[in-house]
């Protein structure tokens, strides 16, 4: 059985703003019969302001895709279209206190059908543009597609390189003969042989060009200023205490130590660093395992 | 713990009588069968016992055709893996689409070591067609792999035939007969089956015990090899324990056979008649004509089983279901898909499986439930409205793929 929060288990027991909208003029259908989930959702927007004045959902699919739905209309209602737009799959399973990682997508179809519904009442048309593929690293929810996509636009070979650019295999490394899989099937492809020991050597060779220690570390510690106030405001902190090589070590204090969302956060982290670095980083909180903590129980 | 238990194809619980007889063996039994001295004397002669009781429910000629393993997982993998080892020459295996991902993933994986797997389809009604597999007998064929019921939808193969026509080709035959086991009779002496692989929990015994049957003269290379435990064919100091256990409750499944067959099979129709009375639009899958006495798989249309589990789950009721959901994977179970129900039908398949705990009560219960559940689940879709499916529901609804 899944480990659906009390939020969730909620919204599906008693679903807000379920069934037919009359009225409705924008309506967006989207979600996979084939995958079992599939949402229609209809907004009442008022047209002089754009104010969403209702939300109703139909659904067919499962606890936690019902609850999404329910979740939404409940977050959208009284939003103007612009301000609703900003709403991300994230903030979804957030105000459902989480999902389990098989249950993302569920957070992803609400916010599609958010847009595709928006683009009806605009007379757009909404195209989708992701595709999902199975489940496979269960730490990070990272299904085969992305994994498959990421090897071939960056020609990976080692699931080292995969982990790196997907976080894919990051946690408790279970999925790795998965990864493996999907490398040996990309790199036949491109006429290549998968080399299981290939994946040892390139580890160790450290900073990026043109940017000195010192340099990286202020870069750092920048980063860490910017995010500082968000976790000052829920009472915590983040301090830098070392760096080695593409391991950063910080410590969490306050509200932030031991807090369910730590590891959360620290991704969160870890993704800005890697992107004002430009090179992939890892972030180690160092008086807890948070993130192996997150790891462990998916 | 109260509540309705209608999940028996997915384990059962351990019968008193069964723990008891297995508790001496935790503490004062609890010598290593291989020692010489008395300690473990009494545990080799408690073993041997359960063994014959196990001979006794398959129908096996021989108590020595009887392999103890950890469970129905290890006694496929012993089996297939065997097969192929002892014929190095034969590189296909034949096998089916409905089989457990205990035969399935093995397949595949033996695939990328370069075997040709055969997966024998099924009509609507989870049925084998004879003549395909008659076509791809050949002398290159190691191992045919065919459940003796369907886990989903309680339908039964026609193993013992088969098993006849393998034979004919020089073919080895296994079936994973987990869920038959205990509630079919057998007669293994009579049959061409060479392997058969049984689980303790689903019968009553605890988890992680399960047999092998081995029918003398089969050429058989050992999964484990270590020491001579299980002749040298399953080396690893025997769970004891459990051992005990399953034998208990192999006698205990033969006293109960006919009970099973009767007074289980009436509850099972009482429910499913029950349940189809009363709610539109929804079917039995498989075949009911020719299935396990205590399975029945309906699929609700235009709902989703895992919602329907949760709902039934906060009414104390335990069933299972064929949705991508249950398992957290893309597509609905692989055995609704072979029988080609469509996906607006196979997400919501639930199976309900009884067993000789099950009552009267628990099933009008369950009967009274149900229709409620499926109703309300229905009005929050979007292919249904009013007591009825919409117009055309497929054209009524036809999301962006996301």
């Amino acid at each position: 059985m899944w480990d659906y929060s009390e939020k969730v288990k909620e919204h599906f027991f008693q679903p807000r703003n379920a069934g037919v909208l009359e009225g409705a003029n924008g309506v967006g259908d989207v979600g996979s019969i084939s995958c079992g989930d599939a949402l229609r959702l209809m907004l009442k927007v008022e047209p002089d302001t754009d104010v969403i004045l209702a939300a109703n959902f139909q659904t067919f699919g499962c606890g936690s895709a019902i609850a999404s739905s329910s979740a939404l209309t409940e977050m959208v209602i009284g939003k103007t279209l612009d301000e609703a737009l900003k709403v991300s799959n994230q903030d979804i399973a957030d105000y459902l206190d989480g999902l389990p990682p098989e249950k993302m997508h569920c957070s992803v179809m609400g916010r599609e059908a958010l847009q595709a519904a928006v683009a009806n009442y605009r007379g757009e048309v909404w195209s989708d543009d992701h595709e999902e593929g199975a489940l496979v690293c269960k730490c990070f929810a990272i299904d085969a597609v992305l994994i498959e996509d990421t090897i071939r636009a960056n020609n990976l070979t080692t699931v080292q390189d995969v982990t790196n650019y997907t976080k894919a295999g990051g946690g408790c490394s279970s999925c790795h003969e998965g990864i493996e899989e999907i490398l040996v099937k990309v790199m036949v492809e491109r006429g290549e042989t998968f080399k299981p020991s290939a994946a040892a050597q390139e580890q160790e060779e450290a900073k990026p060009a043109g940017m000195t220690n010192l340099q990286r570390i202020r870069k750092i510690e920048a980063v860490l200023d910017a995010v500082r106030p968000q976790l000052k405001r829920d009472g915590g902190d983040i301090e830098l205490v070392d760096v080695e090589g593409k391991t950063i070590y910080v410590n969490m204090k306050g509200a932030c130590s031991g807090c369910q969302m730590e590891a959360l956060t620290l991704q969160g982290i870890q993704q800005k660093l890697m992107d004002e670095l430009k090179e992939f980083i890892k972030i180690v909180p160092t008086k807890a395992g948070a993130l192996s903590r997150a790891s462990c129980h998916p | 713990m109260q509540g309705i238990y209608f999940d028996n194809n997915a384990t059962t619980r351990v019968d008193e009588a069964v723990v008891e007889v297995m508790l001496p063996y935790f503490t004062e039994q609890f010598g290593n069968p291989s020692s010489m001295h008395s300690f473990g004397n009494k545990v080799g002669l408690a073993i041997k016992k359960a063994r014959m009781q196990v001979q006794e429910l398959l129908g096996a000629e021989l108590d020595s055709e009887v392999i103890f393993t950890s469970c129905g997982t290890e006694s496929d993998s012993t089996a297939i893996l065997s097969a192929l080892k002892a014929q190095p020459e034969r590189k296909e295996i034949i096998t089916t689409n409905v089989e457990h991902p205990a035969i399935l993933t093995l397949c595949s994986w033996l695939e990328k070591d370069g075997y040709k797997v055969h997966y024998l389809k099924v009509d609507g009604k989870g049925r084998l067609d004879l003549s395909e597999y008659k076509k791809l007998l050949t002398d290159q064929v190691a191992v045919v792999s065919v459940m003796w019921a369907n886990n989903e939808t309680g339908t039964f193969f026609p193993v013992v035939e088969m098993a006849e026509m393998a034979h004919a080709v020089g073919a080895m035959f296994h079936t994973d007969a987990v869920q038959a086991v205990g509630k079919v009779p057998m007669n293994l002496k009579d049959t061409m089956i060479d392997m058969l692989s049984v689980s303790g929990h689903k019968l009553h015994a605890p988890k992680g015990i399960g047999v092998l049957y081995l029918k003398r003269g089969t050429r058989f290379r050992p999964l484990l090899r270590g020491g001579h435990q299980e002749r040298g064919r399953r080396a690893g100091t025997e769970n004891s324990t459990s051992i005990v256990g399953l034998g208990k409750a192999a006698e205990m499944a033969m006293e109960a056979m006919t009970f099973e067959n009767t007074e289980v099979a009436r509850l099972r129709n009482k429910l499913e008649a029950g349940i189809l009375a009363k709610v539109p639009r929804a079917f039995v899958t498989g075949d009911p004509s020719n299935r396990l006495p205590n399975t029945s798989n309906i699929a609700f249309e235009f709902i989703e089983g895992e919602a329907i589990l949760l709902l039934l789950n906060k009414f104390g009721i335990a069933a299972s279901s064929g949705s991508a959901c249950t398992s957290g994977s893309l597509e609905p179970s692989h055995v609704m898909r072979a029988m080609g129900i469509p996906y607006t039908a196979a997400h919501g398949t639930v199976r309900f499986s009884l067993s000789r705990y099950s009552t009267e009560a628990e099933v009008e219960r369950v009967i009274q439930v149900v229709p409620e559940i499926i109703a309300q689940l229905r009005k929050l879709s979007p292919y249904w409205d009013g007591d009825a499916p919409k117009a055309e529901p497929e054209k009524a609804f036809a999301p962006t793929y996301a």
